[in-house]
Formats: structure tokens, sequence, C-alpha cells
């Protein structure tokens, strides 16, 4: 029980609850993604986010730039060249896996472009199985809900920001002008009238796919299988493997490329597991609490 | 849709998006369909998943080609050349499912001797007047039978009449009638004198022949800067997954409208799906992608200048000055477009009520008359010369949505007056304040006479109404709420409106408000003081005898005792139910779900599906069963409406002299043709030419490389001092550009710059380049280019991707630039607006222009002011454009044809 | 509150009487998150819509609570769209919720440099007539002899966004009225 790292099959029990649903998660399939950021929106719509500002910023399409206290589902464009003398000019096999356009033309060269492979990712919070930002926690505004997802409670947060740089992803951020964290809550709030999260409902292609973790792993699974058999051999599973530095995501992902090219750790750890001792234990829990009201007081309303 | 209409007789897609799940190849050409409608892309996924191949024919790769197995770049504008690339490829390697073909075309049809093929005039069709730029289609038509009947024996005599005088007034209908076919073919004389074994060298299947054997693979290639290899890749894909077992379906939007050979894109579709035995048979068809929540809807029950409701044509006011002029064009032919009379009359009905009765014709008179082409465009020509004072805008903002922006703005500042109904203050309201001719100085705030009313409109659920869908499908919305303030709905607007001049009116006695004093106009409002929508809908349907609503067109008369506002939309409100509101959920359904919402006709999903079966009346696969035959019933039978007579039987020939749908033959799908067939050649009903032909774009760095004919011949042109044309292959000019919408905008931003969440995902107009160009001209990604046409200059910013490919047509390069329209000066989010570069010339059968044209882009911000005015001068001066001085002299710049 | 259960409520406590001895799963959760239910719970009424953006038709689902919107989301029932929305469906709240929409009647007067206020009922009588005397002015019994019984001098341009009732009662009373220059975004 309690524990911070390494295989952990049920943290939701592992969190204290004994009755509990089953663990909740987003499966990300991003070779059906179209990059149409209903996600985007659709989450702020319900969660009532603020926009991220105005800034056409030459990252491809994308100009929300990464996830943070106000985009909590973000849509990352990565452009990449095809080298075409590789590539089979008759491949007809997967979303994005052929080469779009030449077909081998030996001037292609010359045009100052090759193929181009477009790939887009919905990325969203991963609601680690092991979660450095409730763990680095003092408030206790973190935790683990009975679905096993990750949430802040802003009503707790007095944006102290420790869990900013506890997060392996970089997801979790402070709100400039109110000063507490935020991030994706796997809308909390639908999920306990058994409502898909908002992102999930509005995915117009399923790449965004919300359910039970176990099942969601299974599918991907067999999704992986079958574009592996089509000869997507790039295509691979992040945030799958309960054996993996945060022992597994709530939120996993299928990609057609290495992470680092989607702009996610190749290999993240919680930041929590070198910590030789368990330093928030009951005695440090109480001490937290008692300067809780001061912290309260001083987060509130800063930056 | 005359492309759709002129084909198969109903300008509508022919199938449903779910259905798309069904192919096994899906092209997606003409359109971004992941960007522009993400939702109806699911069913592409979803073929995708179970196996289709799905191809992306764009000039760009866009979010649609990252999903597509093979993205096939082109030139914008070249798409007939690509498609009729596909026709010689079928043809001339008899690849067409010669069955299909055969009973289902009109392959086997023989045409008039007279009629000449561009092939043999360079790029001409027979019939063509230099003079007016219309063609006259006698030359175009079917041989007559070998048998005449009586009827036709008086036709044959006409045609001969009119082969030697020619035919003047005919002709100047000709094109304004050619939108008239979105519910009822165009009325051929007869089904005329058909080849089955379609080896006549006139019959269509040779014709076709002849004329698509010059495009082939390597002429594609010129023409597209698309390489063999990749056209073969396509041809391959399509053609193996189509006929008895297999079907590909086609996807198209604004890139295939918005040309001045835009339904002749579609009819290059047409022909191709004809061939291959893909309409009217699940998983194939043409899917035609509209972008407005109701833009079929709005053609259907038509906003538009040449039609009435269900594609009745306005009365022309060479031809039509009584009710049997009006209908005689169609009456009687074979097909249900022959029984056009009772349409007509009972539109009559619900127009004028008691007023009209049969011994006033039916208040045919109350109809104003055309004499030429009054649309859009033409008519902003009007308002800058003064003839034309008074505007509505509904829900539009052409100062930035319409194409020459400039002469747009200039319409507006010269209207006596000008309502405008939005939910935001856009552009079109605030020309006079700060629109861009206010800041180069060629208006003046206080010189700026027009009256200005800015009514807010209701939102889309603050009313109750209903919106037809991108297949036909008539969907209910519920009111959730009242509008705010003086918020009010286009029915309260125009209700009110109509009431307030007919009592401003009442008691006059000059005839020309009798139109309006006998209009039958009472329409009670209901709790949330909006008028009864349902009601209105209930009128579109159509009631009696009596005031019992209708169930189908079939019941109407034409002797007055039924009235019905849209005859292609009676049904809807049957057994007193508004059917469009259903909402049975589909997991409680199958995949056709015929209790959702209304689909025109009847609630048919999938249009000609008598298709699906072989003449027999047996599927012709069991993999594409559809719509069969029961001998035991003796009717069709399958998940759909049939598209048929229902009981009729498949092998049933009809009586010699049938009419109307009683000359409907066994093998005849499509119903509303007056042969029953598909048209790969149109003798009738598209203004610029029985075939679809390569031109070139009015605008276009290339010669054509087929014929010595240029443009399309029969495009409209329209001669305004701010509409000048680049020449072609000017040095001036040297790139294409191309316009389009983004996912997270909507056309001209009203709906979207204002919005936060929208706004910040593309904050910023920009342009698309390759890196070969941007290293030709210094630009820099992220950094800031003017473009420049003879229209105008804009400023956007800069992405340089891989994204855009340069293309080698032969010996040559052609760069081109991608532009999103979707900016203006108001909202959260502002820059210049693309259409201001656009040029104004039109497809002669829909009045559309062309989206792509070409520019100069040069790296930094545009000039301010009236420097802008200058350099846009200079660069009319150097590509030898006449000047702007002379608005009544001929400013476009015609070297060529 | 009874101190009770504010006691009860304390997460301190509950951790240390729970199995969630570090305090980061359920003896953390506060009063709100345990009480916590989706917006849409607590609607008044849910009205059937349809997406207004483009011509996909995607079937939305309208929230509203104290004649305000809630919510809007896509309608799973729906077999075209089965229940999701594009990013421009999905702001359909912020759509018709914008705090830069205008909702009162905007008047320039010819020649006028700024907007001014005007009441409904006045700006609609002055509309009909204006329609009154430019049909009057532009009016037109024939044209090179043909009868043509209309006037060129009124335009209107819009509909694609605008309900079938709607279209179909614009094109009546044009019609009626002689006005032929009617055109909507089909041809745009």
């Amino acid at each position: 029980m309690g524990r911070l790292w390494g295989r952990l099959d049920d943290p939701t029990s592992d969190a204290g609850y004994d009755q509990h649903p089953p663990r909740m998660g987003f499966f990300t399939d991003t070779s059906v993604c179209i990059g149409c950021k209903a996600c985007e929106v659709a989450c702020k719509e319900w969660n009532e986010i603020p926009d991220d500002g105005y800034v056409l910023t030459g990252m491809s399409y994308d100009n929300t730039q990464e996830l943070g206290a106000d985009t909590w589902r973000h849509v990352a464009f990565v452009e990449k060249p095809v080298d075409v003398s590789v590539s089979s000019p008759v491949d007809l096999g997967m979303p994005g896996s052929g080469p779009p356009g030449t077909g081998g033309d030996p001037a292609s060269d010359e045009s100052g472009s090759d193929g181009v492979r477009w790939l887009m990712s919905s990325d969203v919070c991963k609601h680690c199985t092991h979660a450095a930002c409730l763990d680095v926690c003092p408030t206790g505004s973190l935790f683990r809900t009975e679905y096993g997802t990750v949430v802040v409670q802003t009503d707790i947060c007095n944006g102290c920001g420790y869990c900013v740089p506890a997060c392996p992803y970089g997801v979790i951020d402070l709100r400039e002008d109110d000063g507490r964290a935020f991030k994706c809550t796997l809308c909390y709030d639908r999920l306990k009238e058994g409502q898909t999260p908002a992102c999930a409902q509005a995915c117009p292609t399923e790449s965004i796919q919300f359910g039970e973790l176990d099942e969601l792993r299974e599918r991907a699974d067999r999704r992986l299988e079958e574009l592996h058999g089509k000869g997507v051999d790039a295509a691979r599973l992040y945030g799958r493997d309960p054996e993996d530095g945060v022992g597994g995501d709530g939120a996993f992902f299928l990609l057609l490329d290495e992470p680092e090219v989607y702009g996610l750790p190749p290999d993240p750890v919680v930041t929590t597991r070198d910590i030789g001792s368990i330093w928030r234990s009951v005695g440090a829990a109480a001490a937290t609490v008692a300067a809780l009201g001061i912290a309260a007081c001083a987060g509130r309303g800063r930056r | 849709m005359p492309g759709l209409g002129a084909s198969f007789g109903r300008g509508g897609a022919t199938t449903y998006l779910q259905d798309l799940s069904n192919a096994d190849c899906i092209l997606i050409q003409g359109s971004n369909m992941a960007e522009a409608h993400p939702v109806g892309f699911q069913w592409v996924v979803e073929a995708q998943r179970r196996g289709a191949t799905v191809i992306h024919v764009d000039p760009r790769f866009t979010r649609t080609s990252a999903l597509a197995d093979l993205h096939v770049p082109i030139r914008a504008g070249t798409d007939i050349a690509f498609l009729g690339g596909l026709i010689n490829h079928v043809l001339s390697n008899d690849l067409d499912f010669r069955e299909y073909v055969a009973a289902y075309t009109n392959a086997a049809n023989v045409i008039s001797p007279h009629f000449q093929d561009t092939e043999d005039l360079d790029g001409l069709f027979s019939g063509f007047d230099p003079d007016t730029g219309h063609y006259d289609p006698v030359s175009w038509h079917y041989e007559p039978p070998e048998n005449p009947t009586e009827d036709e024996k008086a036709r044959m005599k006409e045609m001969e009449e009119d082969e030697s005088e020619g035919s003047k007034d005919k002709q100047s209908h000709q094109a304004a009638h050619s939108e008239a076919h979105g519910s009822g073919g165009a009325p051929v004389s007869w089904k005329g004198l058909r080849d089955e074994t379609l080896q006549h060298p006139n019959c269509v299947y040779q014709i076709l022949k002849r004329h698509y054997r010059r495009y082939t693979p390597e002429m594609v290639e010129r023409v597209c800067g698309i390489t063999p290899q990749q056209f073969l890749q396509v041809a391959e894909a399509l053609t193996s997954n189509s006929g008895r077992e297999r079907t590909s379906a086609i996807c198209y939007a604004v890139g295939w409208t918005h040309h001045s050979v835009g339904a002749q894109m579609i009819r290059t579709a047409a022909i191709l799906q004809s061939l291959l035995g893909n309409i009217g048979r699940p998983g194939g068809g043409i899917m035609a992608l509209r972008g407005h929540a109701s833009i079929q809807g709005s053609t259907d029950i038509p906003t538009l200048f040449n039609i009435l409701p269900g594609y009745i044509p306005m009365p022309h006011a060479d031809q039509h000055q009584s009710l049997d002029e009006w209908v005689g064009d169609d009456e009687g032919k074979a097909g249900f477009w022959g029984n056009i009379r009772p349409y007509a009359v009972s539109l009559l009905k619900s127009y004028w009520g008691d007023a009209a009765t049969p011994e006033n014709d039916f208040c045919f008179d109350y109809l104003p008359r055309l004499t030429g082409d009054h649309s859009s465009y033409t008519t902003v020509k009007a308002m800058i010369e003064g003839r034309c004072k008074g505007y509505f805008l509904v829900g539009e903002n052409p100062a930035v949505g319409s194409a020459n922006g400039k002469m747009q703005r200039l319409g507006l500042a010269n209207l006596d007056w000008l309502v405008v109904r939005d939910m935001q203050m856009i552009e079109s309201a605030t020309f006079w304040q700060d629109g861009p001719e206010i800041e180069t100085g060629e208006l003046a705030t206080d010189d700026i006479g027009t009256e200005i009313f800015f009514l807010p409109a209701a939102s889309h659920i603050e009313k109750a109404g209903s919106f037809t869908q991108t297949q036909r499908m008539l969907q209910w919305r519920d009111q959730a709420l009242r509008p705010p303030a003086d918020c009010r709905s286009e029915l309260w607007f125009y209700v009110e409106l109509g009431n307030r001049i007919r009592a401003k009116l009442a008691g006059s006695d000059d005839e020309r408000d009798r139109p309006l004093l006998d209009l039958a106009w009472d329409y009670p409002y209901d709790d949330s003081a909006e008028p009864d929508s349902e009601q209105v809908l209930r009128e579109i349907n159509g009631t009696g005898p009596g005031d019992k609503a209708l169930s189908a067109y079939t019941e109407l008369k034409a002797d007055g005792s039924t009235a019905c506002g849209c005859w292609i939309y009676c049904g809807v409100y049957a057994d007193e139910v508004n059917q469009a509101r259903r909402r049975t959920p589909h997991w409680e359904q199958d995949q056709v779900a015929a209790e959702w919402g209304w689909v025109w006709p009847a609630n048919r999903r999938i249009l000609y599906n008598r298709a699906s079966a072989d003449p027999e009346g047996k599927p012709w696969s069991e993999r594409k069963r559809y719509l069969w035959w029961d001998p035991d019933e003796g009717k069709w039978t399958g998940p759909d409406v049939p598209d048929f007579v229902p009981d009729r039987e498949p092998g049933h020939v009809p009586e010699s002299g049938a009419k109307g749908p009683d000359a409907i033959g066994g093998s005849d799908p499509f119903v509303m043709q007056t042969d029953g067939k598909a048209w790969l050649f149109a003798p009738l009903g598209v203004a610029d030419g029985p075939l679809p032909t390569h031109y070139e774009p009015p605008e276009s760095p290339v010669s054509n490389a087929l014929y010595a004919q240029q443009k399309n011949p029969g495009r409209r042109i329209l001669e305004q001092a701010a509409n000048p044309i680049n020449p072609t292959g000017s040095e001036v000019f040297p790139f294409v550009f191309t316009s389009y919408r983004l996912t997270e905008h909507h056309t001209a931003g009203g709906m979207s710059r204002t919005l936060p969440y929208l706004s910040e995902l593309q904050p910023e107009p920009f342009c698309e380049v390759s890196p070969r160009l941007a290293r030709e001209r210094g630009l820099e990604h992220g950094g800031w280019a003017t473009v420049v046409t003879a229209r105008s200059a804009i400023e956007v910013r800069v992405l340089v991707s891989d994204r855009i490919r340069s293309l080698r047509l032969g010996d040559r390069w052609v760069e081109q630039v991608g532009l999103p329209y979707h900016w203006g000066g108001n909202g959260l989010t502002t820059g210049d607006s693309q259409n201001d570069l656009v040029n104004i010339q039109m497809d002669p059968n829909v009045y559309i222009q062309d989206k792509v044209g070409t520019c100069d882009i040069r790296p930094g911000r545009r000039p301010r002011g009236p420097a802008l005015t200058s350099y846009v001068e200079e660069y009319r001066r150097r590509a030898g454009i006449a000047a702007q001085e002379a608005p009544d002299t001929e400013a476009t710049s015609e070297e060529e044809n | 509150m009874a101190l009770t259960s504010r006691i009860g409520d304390w997460s301190l406590l509950r951790q240390l009487r729970g199995r969630d001895s570090l305090g980061r799963g359920e003896a953390a959760r506060s009063e709100r998150s345990r009480t916590l239910r989706p917006r849409t719970v607590g609607a008044d009424r849910v009205v059937d819509s349809i997406c207004p953006y483009c011509a996909v038709g995607c079937a939305q689902k309208v929230y509203v609570k104290d004649e305000r919107v809630v919510q809007i989301e896509g309608s799973p029932a729906s077999p075209i769209s089965r229940g999701r929305l594009c990013p421009k469906g999905s702001a359909s709240k912020q759509l018709v919720t914008s705090p830069t929409r205008v909702t009162r009647v905007r008047y320039r007067r010819p020649h006028g440099s700024e907007w001014e206020d005007l009441d409904l009922d006045t700006a609609m009588d002055m509309i009909a007539d204006r329609v009154i005397r430019t049909r009057r002015e532009f009016w037109e019994w024939e044209s090179e002899g043909r009868r043509t019984r209309r006037t060129l001098g009124i335009a209107s341009l819009g509909g694609a966004t605008l309900d079938n009732e709607e279209n179909y009662l614009m094109k009546k009373l044009y019609t009626a009225m002689g006005a032929i220059s009617i055109e909507n975004q089909a041809r745009i």
C-alpha cells in the first residue's frame, strides 16, 4: 500500500478506495488523428478554460504550443520529410505511412520537397500510475480519484507550484492571474454520471478512445498488431507498459514514430522515485496541514 | 448542382455519408474532407479500417492527405484533365463495367451527325456563337428513334426548323435554365436511336472515346503536374475497386464547384463513376460535400435568382408568358419531371392561395420574369453602376466571403439602403468605417450615402426550424431559448416585413401591388413571439384537397386542389407529423437509418438505387446487394426506399407514346431523366458543352496543352473596372494561388474569428509556399509576405512547408501559393482578406467564379494607404493590363480566347 | 454544519483512519470533489438541435438551466455524427453566448460617421418604407417589349445557414415584390 514506483496494478485501491469502479483512461490512437482540434475546443467548452492567447507560432498548424494550465488537450503537428528512395512508391498501406505524393519522382529533390508525412497527435495528462505531481502536492489538492485518475482540487490548491517541476511530461502548470495549478481532470465530473469525457466524445475519428484501462490496453494491442500486419513497422504504444518508469499511463498512445518526434519524453520516470524515504509521512502531513492556512492565503492570486 | 443534375437527374449527393464506409476505394478530390467536414470524415476512416484505399488528389498536402493512403498533388484547376485521363484509361483498356454501361447509361445513344467535337474544332463544340459566348445545343441531340410516334415527329420538325434558323431564344435561356435540373433532367425530345453494341461511330461511347483519347498519362503530367506513375496508381486503385463485386466513391466540395468549369468538373466525375458502374450502389456514388448547414436546402428551396422551390425554373421573359409556356418545356416528357405542371400549379397555390385559380393561370402572371443573368456578381456590378439600390444581407459577409472584395465593397458603398442581419458586427456592415478602401482613400466615410440597418439575428438554438444537410436530409431543430433583446429569427423578420409592406399597401389599386396583396401570408406567432415554423414546414410539404397534409408528390394535382411549397419536400409532414424531427437512435436501426430525419426525395438514402440490381432485377453481387426485384411480391425491395416505380417489373417496356412516369422502362434507373439513363454525354442542360473538356482557369501561368482554346469559351465575363484579369503566362504574375478553408474557421469568419476558442487555434492569415518558392522569392518562414494580383495586394504570414510541392509540367516548374480566406478587419483575430485577390469570371451554368488565379509574392508587408493603390497599379501597368480609369470600357484583358 | 461532520471532512483524520495512509486518494478528496456532478445533470431541459456550421448536420444537445445555455455537445443518437463534433461545432456554446454578439439594432444614417441606436419597431417600419419606395422607383413592367413585371432595384444575399422555412418565406415574399436578384452562399 502507498507505493511510489514500480508495477502497481490497482493504484485506486492503493489510494485507499475499498470499493471503486474500474480504472478509466484514454487510448489516443494517433494513426487516425486528423488534427482537427475538436478535443481542444470541447475540453475548453466543458471545463470553461480561458483562451491561451492568439499567437501564430509557425509550428505547422499548432498554435497552442503545449499542454498547460489553459490547454488540457493539445494537438501536436509534426511535418517530417520522407526519404523517397527508401519508401516503396506503391505502398498503399496505412495512414501516413506511405510516401505522400511523389511516387519516386526522380526530380523531386529539385523541387526542394520530397515526400512528407504530417503526424498529428492529441496530447493530454497521462494520469500516471505513479503520479509525481500528486506525490509532491503538500496540500492534498492533487489526488487520485476512485477512477484511478489524477485530479487537481481547485478548492484546495494554493498555487505552491511543487507539482509543476515534478511532472515528467511537463503537463501541469499554474494559471497566470489565478495562481492555481490546472490540468486535465479526465472530466471527473462527467465520469461520475457515466458520461464520456468531452474530448473523447467530440473526437470525430475515434482517435481519442475512452474506457476501462484494461480494455483499452487490449484494444491498443490489437490495433498495434493490425498496423504491424499492414507493414507499419514504426507503430508503437507509448505509456502502455505497466513496468515503465511511471508504472504505465492512464492515458496512453499509439504513435507512428519515436516519442521525441511528438515532443514526448522517451523514457519518463516518476520524479519521486529516487526519494530515499517517504517524506510525506503522517507527521509531515500534519505539518503540512498546519502550514496550509498560511500557504492558502499566500498562494491565491499569485503570479 | 447542374453537374449532377444534368448527369443523373437530381442536383444532390447520390449517396449518404455513412455509406462511404461500404466503399472499397474513395477518391477525394476537390475537397479537403478531413478539414472541412471532420465528422463526416469518420466514415472514410471507417472504410479505411475495413480495408478501403483512400486517395486524395489536391494541390496541397492537407490533413486529409495525411490520412489518405495516397496523396497526389495536382495543379489547381486542372481536374478535368486528370479525370479525363482516367476516363481515357478506362475506355482504352476496356475497364468499364460494360453491362452496367450498356443498360443504364446513354452510351448506346446515337448523336446527330451535325455534332462536332472539340477534337474537330480545336477546343470548341459545334453550335458556339463567339459574339454571345453561348452554345446552341441543337446539334448535340439524340438521333430520333427509328419508328417515331406522332409527337416525336412533330418535335423532329421543330428541331429541323431550329437547325436551319438557329434558336436564339432558346440559347438565351439555356444558361439560366441549367440549374433547373436539380430535380429533373433536361428534357430531351425522345429516348432516341440506340446501338446496343456501342459500335456506331456516332454513338456516345465512341464519341467519348475520341473526345478523351489525347488525355494520356503523359498529357496529364504536362497539364496537371502528376507523374504517369502516380496517375496509374490512382487508375489502378479505382478500376480494381469497381465492378460487380466492388464499388468506389468520389467525394468533392468547392474544390470543384469554385471554378469557371466547375459544373464540368463534376460532370467528369459523373462520367467516370457511370463508366465504372458506381452510381446507385452501396459504397459507390458521388458525395457532394456542401459547406454550410443548409446550403443544400437553400438550393432545394432556393434563394437563387433562376429557380423556384423544387428546381422549378423562374419564368423567362422570352418564352414564358403563360402557365402553358412555362411548364411546356418539360411537361409530358418521360420520367417524374414530366409531371411538372402539378408541381408548378401547387407552388402557385401555396404562394397565392385562393387568388390562384384556373381562370387566371393560377396567378402565373404574378411571377417576375428573367431576361438573363441576375446572379450575385452581376448584381454587385449593377450596384456599382447605380442600377440596384436596396440590399439585404442575411447571414452573409460578402466584403470578406465573396470574390473580389473591393467590388463588393464598392457596391455596398453605392446603395441607398442596406439591411444586414447577423450575430456579430461583420465587415459588410462596417465597410464605411474602416474598410480597406477607407484606408487607401478610394472611399471616404462622409461620401458614402448608404443607409444601414444592422438587425441582430437569432442563433440556431433560439429558433426552431430545419436544415437540409449535405445528403439531402432535413433535420429539425427545436428552440432552446428565446432570442435575446432585439435578436430575431429570419422567419420573424420576413413575416414582419411582409405584414408591414402589405399593411402599407392595403387598399392600393395599383396592379403591380396585387402579388403582394393577394399573397397567402398569414403566419401566426407562437408562444415565444416567433412565427410558428412548423406551420411553414407544413406549407412547404403541401396540403389538399381540403386541408390535409400530403404524403408524397405523386399526390399533387394540376387543378388547383393541392398546394405545395416545394414538391421535392412533399412527405416531410406526412400524416401531420414533422418527419424531419424524427430521432430514432442509430443503435435501434440499420445503417440506412430511415427513421432519423427525412431525406428528399421520399426519404431515399441512395439515389437511383434501381441500378444496384442488374437489368433483370438481381443484385450485381451478394457483396453489393442493396435493392432487388421480388418476383413473388411483385415489387422492389431492400433496406432503402426504392428510387423507382415500386411495382414496375425489371423487363417492362413502356407503351409507345407513354408520358411521365408511365414512360419509365423497367431498366431505366434514372427516373428523373427523360430517357431514364445516366448521361455520359449531355445532349442538353449544360451550357458549356455536352462533354467536359480541359480549359485553363481564367488566369493561368501556362497555355492550354490540349487545344488552341485557352479558357472555357462559355464562361461569363464580368467587365468592370475593379475586376481586371491577369494575362495568361504573365511574368509579372508567375505563380498560381488557390484559396481554401481551415478546420478551425468558418467561411468569412463571422462565426469563428469572433470566438476565442477558435481564434486561438488559427490566429492569423497566412500563406503556404514550397521551400523552392521560398528560396526563389526570399520568403522567410514566420515572416511576412505580400501577395499581389491585378485586383489588390494583401499581406499574410508565411509558412514554408514540404506539404506544398513544386510541380513539374513537362519542361517547366509551377509554384502554387495556398491562401486560407477567413480573415477581415473585425473580430478577435484580424488580417487582410484573401478574397480581395480573387477575380470574377464565372461558370456559365451556375455563375460561380474561379477560386484559382495567378499572383506574385514578395517578402515583407504591403504598402499602406494610397501607396497600396499605386503599388497594384504599377503591377497592372507592368503586366500590360489596361488602366483602371475607364469603368465602362473593357477593362478585362482578353488577349486570347 | 455540525462539528463532527466537519471533522469527518478533514482529510488528515480520514487519512489516519482509512487505508489511504499517504493522503493521496480517498482521504484527500474534498467535499467539492465528493459532491461534484456534471453541470448538465442539473439542466432544466435538454433540447435537440443541429450544428449550424458545415453541412454534415451533426446532432447537438443543448442543455439549458435558468434560461441560459450551460452546455452544447454532440448527440450520440445521430446515425451521421454519432455524438461527435468538430472544433467549430464544439465551440457552439461560445457562438451563442459570445460577449461580442450584437443584440440591439444599430443604425447608420446616410453619410453618418457613427452607429446610432434605433428601436426595432421603427427600424422595421423604415425598412418597409424603403422597400416600397425602391420597388416603385425601379419598377419594370417590360424589358425590350417583353413583359417582366419586376424590380431589379432590390437584391438579397443570404440563406445557406438559414432554415428551409426562412428561405421559403424569403423567396415567397421577394417573388411577390417582383425582386429577382435573390441569391445565396450556394453561388459564392
